[in-house]
């Protein structure tokens, strides 16, 4: 049996607020294997925000391991933690968090630079997931010239550009209205039937329905891990 | 990492602030332009006391009667020196290379219908030997001329210029005064003395020739001279040798032991020297105050770069969230910070250039002398202060959390 791409043995996190501990995991375990989507369901101060963290190695658990790809992740210092975010994770935020008076095309390259892929392949890659998420004629748009949606693709198109074992969504329809919230769901679906591995982490149960499985989380636990066996499929609009 | 990058982002941060850059830059711009400016004066200063010395020919003394002094109290006895004292002092006294005696007036010179008022100087040819001075055309006096009393002349460029324009002047006829005179040369052009006075707004005539013909003869001491200009080799002890000629002066005046010396030495170049230092000590005192400059400047830097660390704080969160290493945010913000000294310190070093060049062609501002491994000095401390002032900023970018990164509004 392959090992599965991300295991997490009994995690828990803890913050220091002052006096007070406060646990925000109190011990999840949990696998997700290659080419799953799954979203992480939870009210604010579920504990999913963390478990995001601690999944896109933003962050290291407080007590137990996790794993990616076999790598044991909870023992990795800040630079090589942030080589493995290089590497393995694409990040899709909220807030797109694209660099301002920045090309789209220069947007997407950012993670190149800190890799260790040669210069002169940059551009190429870049244009190729601009291409995959829609956007190959708007390479030179600034994000100020773009709409939010659009915005958004970059944004994956960026998580995108080096190659990543999993895409990690943090509400990525959040900012967006439903119609372009869908053309992005209908996005992941895409990337999904690619056979990327997609975890999304939301609020909305809406959103959620168009993942696979679904993780709940309350007061700092997995609550349920469901199956999901008709997602929801989204239809791109003609952009 | 790739450096070209680093620096292109660099550039692309701070154009997008491209008023607060320049107004960060202006201290280093007025620090880094004002130290080399203020290097540049006093070299250039210096530059002009070394010319001076070396236009009256190295190290030179004048040596000049004074008042007779009688048991304390002066008299209005003038004495004057004469002939022989320069021809005792060069003998004897060791490490003189030359003494040579002037008589000094000055009057009008007329050739043809122009007329020229300069100074009238009678020599020997030691003269030109002691301040180093070349007769450019025709030649010096001859011995003859000299025992004489001849009536001839050599002449100095300037009145060269005023009187015979860009005609030869040996050979021909020119009016002193009351008498006639032959021009047999013409002195190279030697500019300014230390006082500013015009050198070669000069003639020479043999020193008798003044003398009987001009200022007249004394007849207490019918071979008195104004003054004996004096000058001793090379690498010579030149206090040393003022001692000796003071001696050698008291001697043959026989002036008693407790006696003011009825006489002046004057060490010229001495004397330019001390005026150089002072001003030297000056010009240092401005560069350090331009120095303390930079340092506020950089002050400047800093406080800027901890602005922009804090208002670009989700930027560094996402850089880091998409593989930035703490290495790799600190160089960024050191490179902005290097980049903004370095600019600051290129265009400060171009307005140094400018306000020098001013000074030197147009008499705007002070000129001087830029030294360039001055310029190159305090481009390297712009730049350093860049990586002294903008570490702090950079380090604090680097420990940032990127989750706290990430999520901060």
């Amino acid at each position: 049996m392959p090992k599965p791409l991300i295991e997490v043995r009994d995690a828990k996190k803890v913050y220091q607020m002052g006096e007070e501990k406060v646990w925000a995991l109190k011990g999840v375990s949990l696998s997700i294997e290659q080419g799953e989507f799954v979203a992480i369901m939870g009210s604010s101060g579920s504990g999913k925000s963390t478990m995001m963290n601690l999944l896109g190695c933003l962050d290291v658990a407080s007590e137990g391991n996790i794993s990616l790809d076999g790598v044991d992740v909870s023992q990795l210092n800040k630079s090589e933690l942030a080589a493995i975010r290089n590497r393995r994770i694409g990040f899709v935020f909220q807030q797109f968090n694209l660099l301002p008076r920045t090309s789209a095309l220069d947007n997407v390259c950012l993670p190149l630079l800190y890799s260790d892929v040669p210069e002169n392949e940059w551009p190429q890659r870049a244009e190729k997931c601009l291409q995959q998420v829609g956007l190959g004629t708007r390479m030179d748009h600034h994000p100020s010239q773009l709409s939010g949606g659009q915005q958004q693709r970059v944004a994956i198109a960026r998580a995108l550009v080096n190659q990543p074992l999993m895409i990690l969504a943090d509400e990525p329809t959040g900012a967006l209205d439903t119609q372009t919230g869908m053309d992005v769901m209908a996005l992941f679906g895409e990337l999904h039937a690619e056979g990327k591995t997609i975890i999304l982490v939301t609020h909305e149960p809406e959103i959620a329905e168009f993942a696979h499985r679904t993780l709940t989380f309350r007061d700092g636990e997995l609550v349920a891990d469901e199956r999901n066996a008709s997602p929801r499929i989204a239809q791109r609009s003609s952009v | 990492m790739k450096l070209l990058i680093l620096f292109r982002t660099a550039i692309t941060a701070l154009r997008v602030n491209i008023l607060r850059s320049f107004l960060t830059m202006l201290g280093i711009i007025i620090g880094v332009s004002a130290v080399i400016i203020m290097v540049a004066m006093g070299a250039g200063a210096q530059q002009q006391v070394d010319n001076q010395i070396k236009s009256l020919g190295g190290n030179v003394f004048f040596v000049m009667g004074s008042f007779r002094s009688s048991g304390g109290a002066r008299t209005a006895q003038v004495v004057r020196i004469n002939e022989d004292d320069a021809g005792l002092i060069e003998r004897q006294v060791p490490g003189v290379e030359a003494a040579a005696p002037y008589l000094s007036s000055n009057g009008q010179v007329i050739y043809g219908n122009l007329n020229w008022s300069t100074g009238i100087n009678g020599i020997d040819n030691r003269s030109f030997q002691v301040r180093d001075w070349e007769i450019a055309d025709g030649r010096e006096f001859t011995q003859q001329e000299i025992q004489s009393g001849a009536k001839v002349a050599i002449i100095g460029e300037r009145v060269h210029k005023e009187l015979f324009g860009i005609s030869n002047p040996i050979g021909q006829t020119m009016r002193v005064k009351n008498f006639n005179v032959t021009v047999v040369g013409v002195l190279a052009e030697k500019g300014q003395d230390a006082r500013g006075e015009d050198q070669d707004d000069v003639i020479f005539l043999p020193i008798k020739t003044v003398r009987n013909k001009i200022t007249g003869v004394d007849s207490t001491n019918p071979k008195s001279v104004r003054f004996i200009q004096v000058s001793a080799y090379d690498g010579e002890d030149m206090d040393y040798i003022e001692e000796q000629m003071r001696e050698l002066l008291r001697q043959r005046m026989r002036v008693p032991a407790n006696a003011d010396d009825p006489f002046r030495i004057r060490n010229v170049s001495e004397m330019i020297a001390t005026r150089a230092e002072t001003m030297q000590v000056f010009n240092t005192l401005l560069a350090w105050v331009a120095s303390v400059s930079l340092v506020v400047g950089g002050i400047g830097i800093m406080n800027i770069m901890l602005v922009s660390v804090t208002e670009r704080t989700r930027e560094i969160g996402l850089r880091m969230a998409v593989g930035a290493t703490p290495i790799d945010i600190l160089r960024q913000f050191l490179i902005e910070s290097i980049v903004l000294c370095g600019a600051g310190g290129g265009i400060g070093v171009l307005i140094a250039y400018l306000f020098v060049f001013l000074g030197n062609n147009y008499g705007i501002g002070a000129g001087g002398v830029i030294d360039t491994q001055v310029v190159f000095l305090s481009l390297g401390f712009s730049a350093l202060i860049g990586v002294f002032f903008g570490y702090y900023p950079a380090l604090k970018a680097s420990q940032l959390e990127p989750i706290d990164a990430l999520r901060y509004e």
